[in-house]
């Protein structure tokens, strides 16, 4: 009796703190299994400097329902593309501190490696595909739509390659 | 069969910004494409700086210029996501 994907795969998008590693724990607890001998645990947080700028915080605004869709999606695909047995995840929305963990990303796995690979592609593909964006507020008091350029007479939006 | 249909349009991000709103609706003629309601929206008051190959999601997946529309459809212009 094999586990669906559904059993194996946990994601949310959220305004409440990720920062507590125990939450994680216990879910890969709860949806992992004996026979994984790797739990690799990923957290990105909110940096001090960006781009050379002195950041004092951050506001993540999600396209709430499609995240929610397109996070599942590539935890599944993550599945299928690496030997990996239970992927969880989870983003953040809302406003955050220097140091407040915005993604989290734990994976289990029979063997290391493709824990490792699953993992990274799973945080790269997110940087890629998850509908999320992120407004950057600096310490001068400015403020920047990461992944915008800086606006000017003639300039397009869409023209910035993704960062 | 209608001849016209009303979508909803999503702006996030600095889209939101530039378009000075969150969303909007438009109406096209029925069978229109996401590339026809790109081409409308450019041309209508405050958007042109929309660019031509902009990433759009109809009912909250990722959809190709070609993609056809349906009355009712809602319509995301996406900008370069920055999540992570």
């Amino acid at each position: 009796m094999s586990q669906g994907s559904d059993d194996r795969v946990r994601t949310w998008i959220t305004r409440e703190s990720l920062d507590d590693f125990a939450q994680f724990e216990d879910i890969v607890r709860a949806i992992g299994s004996v026979a994984d001998g790797a739990l690799l645990f990923f957290q990105g947080r909110v940096r001090r400097t960006n781009r050379g700028r002195a950041v004092s915080s951050l506001t993540y605004e999600a396209y709430g329902e499609m995240a929610e869709r397109e996070l599942s999606a590539i935890c599944r695909e993550a599945l299928e593309r690496f030997d990996v047995g239970s992927v969880a995840a989870a983003h953040r929305v809302g406003d955050l501190e220097l140091g407040e963990v915005s993604v989290a990303i734990a994976v289990t796995s029979e063997h290391r490696d493709a824990g490792y690979a699953a993992s990274r592609w799973i945080i790269e593909t997110i940087k890629v595909r998850l509908p999320v964006w992120k407004h950057e507020h600096y310490e001068d008091g400015e403020s920047h739509w990461v992944g915008a350029p800086a606006l000017e007479a003639g300039t397009s939006p869409g023209g910035a390659p993704f960062e | 069969m209608m001849d016209r249909i009303s979508v909803r349009t999503l702006f996030f991000g600095v889209y939101g910004e530039l378009a000075a709103r969150r969303e909007g609706s438009a109406e096209l003629a029925a069978d229109s494409t996401v590339a026809d309601l790109v081409e409308a929206l450019r041309g209508s008051e405050g958007l042109d700086w929309l660019p031509e190959r902009v990433v759009v999601a109809v009912n909250q997946s990722y959809a190709e210029a070609g993609t056809v529309l349906s009355d009712g459809d809602e319509v995301a212009l996406i900008p370069p996501v920055a999540g992570g």
